[in-house]
């Protein structure tokens, strides 16, 4: 690990008072923990924010992203490293743009990813305005991902170093303005040197586990959440296989996603998988595992990193969820902001609501939300 | 780090501990540090410097030693006195009814409404007009036979409002029902002497003038019925067990005769800074009122509330460009409620979420007042933005 120190130490601490003002977004996590040091050393001034970001009343308690225990961890880091530290209320806005979009998205049947909406609209909207009215030039993340500024294209979004954390699926929907203002310390780390970097500055920082819960779950289950916050996605209804023949019975198609297998309470002699929600008929359609196949997918509201999309024929590597691999597709532009993606393969597991994420290498060009 | 000037506006949070007062204190930790309560003479030492300290706090109080208890802070104070008071009110008398207002410290409201919620007390809130201030008529029309303790706060600390306290307990002795009063923010700088303003119980805090955090004192008038609180060993004349904290009971003695000895000194060059804050922000930014009363108010103390602005924001933008103020109510975590004080005095949320406190100090200077308000009126235009 002496190479993340050498890193390090190459960085020179500068007193400048010049150096540009930026606000961290700062979780008590080891990941933007380390971002902040990292801006620290290199001498910018740095301003820690946390937000307060909302979750179910009286049922989940706090936030995931924001527990009692994590603001003070992040309390903690801050004060070791000499920065401010401030805690923005959150809820509201997140409520509106992200929650809703998220119940909004069940109810109409797709598997909506609100962290996309999250960065878009209360990372790099409501915490950017309030670093820009503190006088920031840049908000900085803990997100690995890079950045590069390319002479043609403006600002180039290139996947992290550390290919297993690469994080740029998620940072697709950042315009050229946003990313301007934009700062990713850990781009060039991997997470083990961030690591090695939190012990050698003897960081306060606690390991959490990595969670694919969403964090105004709490923990909890999104079905029963659904349940609660949208009564109208309980919706009974055929479970059929792609005959229709009638196998059993479902109690709302918001309550699966193409691609599960899991908690479809029939006996099969091969499993089963959910091949496709018919919204007509309120049906879910279930099959073996070589009816899942599909090789196009249509995507909207998409955003290109450069601002404008690469002129045709493209080419492109597309990630269809966050932890998918990348696979081989051709993208025709549809209008201003669709695209009709044609993969070289068939793929079992696209799903409406998530995003396709393409990319030249390791450049990300942009993506957009499945149909 | 940051580069800009590092003003303090927010005396009314805290206050630096006067180095008279540090040195008063320092003997007290290493060289007399016997316990008050031991029979040998570190005991007895330790015994003088606390009497001695209870007698100038009783002096400047125009109180008897006999009537002044030390406790840990003023929320202490307070939390004893309504307690006290109550369950003693209840014992003797049968007494059960709390009569205070919602513009009190939490140290009182939350105490009271705990009586209200776990002991069958009846807590009822007297109305406060549109500056935050109880008049003395409303206590009379809400007192009843069985009240057990009036409390009304004697300064205001998120809206710096005086109350009229002499006249307020006048009502309350004339009908014999014990009237305590949370003087924590108003004892650096307001009229102190007991006999003139015959309440039954005062709470102070000392670091709220210039001494140090973790000591505060109750003054309990000679013959009132009180139940102790923290009970143990029979210190502070059995109303407050717990050994005696002598580098802090001199800490505060010593900052109480300071502050209010050169009280008016102190008044009078601090009215005109506060003055001037008032009278440019309410002529420079649209859309900002005064909160509190425009001239029965703390000499440092000057409170706003400006439509539209995200008050968080607001002391975050300060915060960088120097400033140290504070919406009125202390809030780390960012959460958005409107204060209670803000919304008895009748203030919409989107007002009473606007809230900025500027409170001024020894140390602040014409100069801090200029510097602060040439950048105010841009940080409050920002906060509004968002």
């Amino acid at each position: 690990m002496a190479d993340s120190l050498n890193k390090l130490s190459t960085i020179e601490h500068k007193e400048d008072h010049n150096m540009p003002r930026v606000v961290i977004a700062m979780s008590g996590g080891v990941d933007s923990s380390v971002a902040a040091a990292l801006l620290v050393k290199q001498g910018y001034e740095v301003i820690g924010m946390m937000l307060r970001l909302w979750s179910e009343p009286g049922i989940e308690g706090t936030n995931r992203c924001c527990t009692p225990d994590a603001m003070a961890q992040a309390r903690r880091v801050a004060a070791q490293l000499g920065i401010p530290f401030y805690a923005v209320d959150a809820q509201q806005v997140f409520r509106d743009q992200v929650v809703d979009y998220f119940i909004e998205g069940y109810t109409q049947g797709v598997t909506p990813n609100p962290c996309l909406r999250c960065n878009r609209h209360i990372r790099w909207g409501f915490l950017l305005d309030r670093a820009r009215s503190l006088g920031a030039r840049y908000l900085a993340t803990g997100h690995y991902a890079r950045l590069q500024q390319d002479l043609s294209s403006g600002i180039q979004l290139l996947r992290a170093q550390d290919e297993d954390k690469d994080q740029s699926y998620v940072l697709y929907v950042l315009s050229q303005e946003q990313l301007t203002h934009t700062l990713f310390p850990l781009g060039d780390y991997t997470k083990s040197q961030v690591r090695q970097l939190a012990h050698e500055l003897s960081l306060p920082v606690a390991e959490r586990a990595d969670s694919q819960d969403l964090c105004f779950l709490g923990g909890g289950d999104y079905r029963t959440f659904l349940a609660r916050s949208a009564p109208q996605v309980i919706s009974p209804g055929p479970i059929l296989d792609h005959n229709g023949c009638m196998l059993g019975k479902h109690q709302g198609l918001a309550f699966f996603t193409i691609g599960q297998r899991k908690g479809l309470g029939i006996a099969a002699p091969q499993p089963l998988y959910v091949i496709n929600k018919d919204f007509q008929k309120n049906a879910l359609i279930v099959g073996e595992k070589q009816l899942l196949g599909k090789s196009d997918l249509d995507v909207a509201e998409v955003n290109w990193i450069a601002g404008e999309p690469p002129k045709p024929p493209l080419r492109a590597l597309v990630k269809i969820r966050y932890r998918a691999a990348p696979m081989w597709a051709t993208i025709n532009l549809l209008g201003k902001h669709g695209a009709h993606i044609i993969f070289d393969q068939p793929l079992p597991d696209i799903t409406p609501g998530q995003a396709a994420v393409f990319y030249d290498g390791e450049i990300c060009l942009g993506g957009g939300i499945i149909l | 780090m940051n580069s800009n000037p590092k003003i303090y506006l927010d005396y009314a949070a805290t206050t630096p501990v006067d180095p008279r007062v540090i040195n008063a204190m320092l003997p007290y930790f290493d060289q007399v540090y016997g316990n008050p309560s031991s029979v040998h003479t570190y005991g007895q030492e330790a015994e003088a410097a606390l009497e001695k300290a209870r007698e100038t706090v009783a002096g400047i109080l125009n109180c008897q030693p006999r009537e002044v208890i030390f406790t840990s802070c003023g929320s202490e104070s307070d939390n004893l006195a309504l307690r006290g008071a109550a369950f003693a009110g209840r014992q003797q008398r049968g007494a059960n009814h709390i009569l205070t207002c919602q513009v009190e410290h939490h140290a009182v409201t939350h105490t009271a409404q705990q009586l209200a919620d776990l002991h069958g007390f009846k807590l009822e809130y007297l109305p406060v007009d549109a500056y935050g201030m109880v008049q003395p008529d409303e206590i009379a029309n809400h007192l009843r036979p069985d009240t057990a303790l009036v409390s009304v706060m004697y300064a205001n600390n998120e809206i710096g409002t005086i109350n009229p306290i002499s006249a307020i307990a006048a009502v309350c002795r004339a009908q014999g029902v014990p009237f305590h009063t949370d003087a924590v923010q108003g004892a650096a700088y307001l009229n102190a002497d007991l006999q003139a303003l015959n309440v039954d119980l005062m709470a102070i805090g000392a670091h709220k003038f210039y001494g140090p955090k973790g000591v505060g004192a109750l003054y309990i008038r000679a013959g009132m019925s009180m139940i102790p609180t923290l009970t143990g060993g029979g210190q502070e004349f059995g109303l407050r067990a717990g050994t005696i904290n002598i580098p802090y009971i001199v800490g505060l003695a010593e900052a109480l005769e300071l502050v209010q000895t050169e009280l008016v000194e102190r008044t009078a060059r601090l009215i005109p800074m506060r003055d001037r804050i008032i009278g440019q922000v309410l002529e420079e930014i649209p859309n900002a009122r005064l909160t509190g009363h425009p001239t029965q108010r703390l000499p440092n103390h000057a409170s706003f509330v400006f439509d539209g602005v995200d008050g968080n924001a607001l002391l975050m933008i300060l915060d960088v460009e120097g400033f140290a103020c504070s919406s009125g109510s202390a809030c780390k975590t960012g959460n958005p409620e409107p204060s209670e004080v803000l919304t008895s005095i009748g203030l919409p949320p989107q007002w009473a979420l606007g809230s900025l406190r500027v409170t001024l100090g020894q140390s602040t200077t014409a100069e801090d007042i200029q510097a602060f308000l040439q950048i105010l009126p841009n940080a409050v235009m920002r906060a509004r933005r968002l």
